[in-house]
């Protein structure tokens, strides 16, 4: 059990709301969450389906841990066919919003066609009805979460929302819940506003009652929660410093990519790091950093609240950015930093701001900005082009920027198409620092060879959240490899995505896997989910959900060439640092992992493979 | 001894495990919309603050029940509401000047915080520390400890 067994089917164009049964021999094989939700897209769409057209469908999908006391038990999907990439698209988020949906008595949001004009979609437990959403279109995240509550009359709706970027067709607009809580990778907002649906605005009051054995649920993930409690990174590193407890780390071992990947140590990293966050400022004397926050039934608690500095240039005169808001994690904090060499930190955190408020990726905005900024250098682009000066390291060009992609207003619509279309516009495709069409997040795949073929591999285009064998290559967890060499990565990335495939279909967050082997997650959902959950199966799952999305991408017509790393990063060798003049051993790497995949020299999943996981 | 709930918002993350804790103890599912205590954000400041009964001695919920619902658990003080008894009238809600007596439409009778006997789940499921179960006369035991530090602990 542990599923609700029900999935709500909104069909936009002829808008209806139905409710049908999961089917649960599929929630046996791939889970739920992002397993689940690429099974019913990969068996309803056609892959090469136009992104952004009424026939891509887009589901919202919690796991059979969500809304449960298992820690970090609040995550959700949206899966798609993303914009950004035309690969399957996946981007997974906390907060509130996925347990909301589940006790409202869902596993799944199937979004279908496209609606005539803007609506948004209610549900109060077992009633679901799409509401006009005119009045919405235009406003902000921020603004529709608040008017929604408004309306409502009931300050505990839970909102999932795009902003402005997502209405404009920015292709890496994010799909944002709780204000600040993101699903915001590969351009899942984009789909939404293409489809004039503008909220998914969720109140449930079921519950989550139907674990198969409570008594040993709660015995199990209290012991789970003692090992988060007392493991160095889950239970100190990341509630004091969040994810930005890397940017130091990562720096020294020269890994930081800079200025859109021209160097691969950040002299500013110390300004915008986690330390920069607890310092008291100069201006007020408080430090940007307010509090902690956990997402729903999270023990970690990672997230950032932070205050930026009311005398900065970006909001002096806007007060609405003066209180507590979404504070800087480490990938936004890199690709607003060190992606352009601005080391201004409350710059970092206005930018941070409008990408929540408008709802947009941070990661591939700011290396887009990067791309941008190397261009004008080189003078390909000009200040009457972009309406600024953009030199590297300007943090005036970057907030400026960042307002108008936010609103999509001139040059900003330009920003918002991605560093690849950008550079093929102004003809130099090879300065995207992306795979698939999606950017780069925060490590040079120089300095951690690992990483390089995670992104080349990755199904939704450059992520590091695939594969993170960064836990491995620099810090150690399970066992410390070397993050310089190729040997071995091929299986350690390999095996680093199956289990996360498998964590990030149960509804639980990936964060935990510093502290938890898949074999800590194996016996909750034992005890939450009737049936046989054992490793075995497991692990083959997690197989499965891999190959299923490949599967996809290929019948989406990518291939071998399409599993590759910018010329940069195979050319240009590491200027400084342990990976000083070393160059990514991507193709070395790409033979041997498709042959530990299973797959044809061209990539493609081979008879036996297709057999063997039961695609 | 007798012991309180005693929080520290300071220390709250709003991960809600005290409220899935009270509504697993309570009803056997997880669900927040069923909780006794429940954690109140506040965006524009960052703060996160659990609130539930207090378990006041003269209790307005206690003396305003025209029925005699609502009883002292002498073994720790909680005041409970007695199902059977209760008929749903909701002058107890109007009564508590805290707002922590709640009706509920599914069962047709209020519902608050009883210290799950003397053991509470929240307090149990915290993992911060934000809500202990102390000693009553002794709340403020860990400020006063914390105070000391500051004032006396420093190494000459």
């Amino acid at each position: 059990m542990a599923w609700t067994r029900k999935i709500l089917r909104v069909n936009l164009t002829d808008r209806t709301c139905t409710s049908e049964p999961l089917n649960m021999e599929w929630a046996r094989d791939y889970l739920g969450q992002r397993g689940l939700a690429t099974k019913y897209l990969a068996s309803e769409i056609d892959p090469k389906v136009d992104p952004l057209s009424p026939d891509n469908k887009i589901i919202w999908a919690t796991g059979p841990l969500t809304g449960t006391m298992a820690s970090t038990g609040g995550r959700y999907s949206v899966v798609t066919k993303g914009p950004l990439t035309g690969a399957i698209a996946c981007s997974n988020s906390g907060g509130y919003f996925g347990a909301e949906l589940k006790f409202a008595g869902w596993d799944m949001v199937i979004i279908e066609g496209r609606a005539s004009s803007p609506v948004y979609l209610s549900i109060e437990n077992g009633k679901a009805e799409l509401r006009d959403a005119s009045h919405l279109w235009g406003k902000t995240v921020w603004e529709t979460e608040g008017q929604i509550k408004a309306e409502h009359q009931d300050p505990q709706v839970r909102v999932s929302c795009i902003g402005r970027a997502g209405e404009n067709g920015v292709l890496y607009a994010g799909i944002i819940n709780d204000l600040h809580r993101a699903a915001g990778r590969s351009g899942v907002g984009a789909v939404a506003g293409s489809k004039n649906l503008k909220a998914i605005a969720v109140r449930g009051t079921l519950g989550v009652g139907n674990i198969a054995n409570p008594k040993e649920f709660m015995k199990v993930t209290f012991e789970k929660k003692k090992i988060l409690k007392e493991n160095a990174v889950t239970g100190q590193g990341l509630p004091t410093y969040g994810t930005q407890v890397l940017m130091n780390v990562i720096n020294e071992i020269g890994a930081m990519p800079t200025r859109n990947h021209k160097d691969v140590q950040f002299e500013g990293a110390r300004k915008i790091s986690a330390e920069a966050m607890h310092e008291p400022r100069e201006t007020d004397g408080k430090a940007q950093l307010v509090n902690n926050q956990a997402c729903f039934g999270c023990t970690i608690a990672c997230g950032r609240i932070s205050k930026i500095d009311a005398t900065h240039f970006s909001v002096v005169n806007s007060p609405k950015y003066w209180g507590a808001s979404g504070g800087l994690e480490y990938e936004a904090a890199w690709a607003l930093g060190c992606a352009n060499g601005v080391d201004d930190i409350e710059a970092l955190q206005y930018a941070n701001m409008l990408c929540n408020e408008d709802g947009f990726d941070p990661i591939s905005y700011g290396a887009t900005i990067g791309a941008v900024m190397e261009l004008y250098e080189m003078g390909v682009l000009t200040k009457e082009e972009i309406g600024i000066e953009a030199p590297f390291g300007s943090a005036k060009a970057l907030t400026y920027m960042t307002e108008i992609t936010a609103r999509s207003e001139g040059f900003g619509k330009v920003i918002g198409l991605g560093s690849k279309r950008l550079c093929e516009k102004y003809g130099h495709p090879e300065l995207s620092m992306s795979v698939k069409g999606q950017e780069f997040p925060a490590y040079d795949a120089r300095g951690v060879q690992g990483m390089g073929l995670t992104y080349a591999t990755s199904n939704r285009g450059a992520c590091h959240l695939r594969s993170y064998t960064i836990s491995s290559e620099v810090l150690g967890i399970p066992v410390k490899t070397d993050p310089l060499t190729t040997e071995g990565k091929p299986a350690l990335v390999k095996a680093f995505q199956d289990a996360t495939a498998v964590v990030d279909s149960s509804g639980l967050c990936v964060f935990t896997t510093f502290a938890w082997a898949l074999s800590d997650i194996q016996p909750q959902l034992q005890a939450a989910c009737e049936g046989d959950w054992s490793m075995e199966k497991l692990d083959l799952m997690g197989e499965r959900i891999w190959n299923l999305e490949r599967q996809f991408n290929n019948d989406a017509g990518f291939t071998r060439k399409d599993d590759d790393l910018p010329p940069r990063l195979k050319t240009e060798g590491a200027k400084v640092g342990p990976a000083k003049g070393m160059v990514s051993g991507i193709d070395k790497m790409i033979p041997e992992y498709y042959e530990l995949r299973g797959w044809d020299k061209e990539g493609r999943l081979t008879a036996e493979t297709v057999a063997r996981l039961g695609l | 001894m007798q012991k309180s709930l005693h929080i520290d918002p300071s220390k709250c993350t709003s991960c809600l495990q005290c409220e899935m804790a009270c509504s697993f103890e309570n009803y056997g599912v997880f669900n927040n919309s069923l909780s006794r205590i429940k954690v109140f954000e506040f965006h524009h400041t960052g703060a996160k603050v659990p609130y539930t009964c207090t378990q006041c001695d003269e209790a307005w919920c206690m003396h305003a029940c025209p029925v005699e619902a609502i009883k002292l658990d002498k073994t720790n003080g909680a005041k409970v509401v007695l199902e059977d008894v209760c008929v749903g009238c909701k002058v107890c809600t109007i009564a508590c000047p805290f707002g922590t007596v709640n009706y509920v439409a599914e069962t047709g009778k209020v519902q608050k915080c009883d210290l799950c006997g003397g053991d509470p789940a929240c307090a149990e499921a915290c993992p911060t520390g934000a809500i202990t179960y102390v000693d009553a006369n002794w709340t403020g035991l860990e400020r006063m400890r914390q105070w000391a530090d500051k004032l006396g602990n420093q190494s000459a």
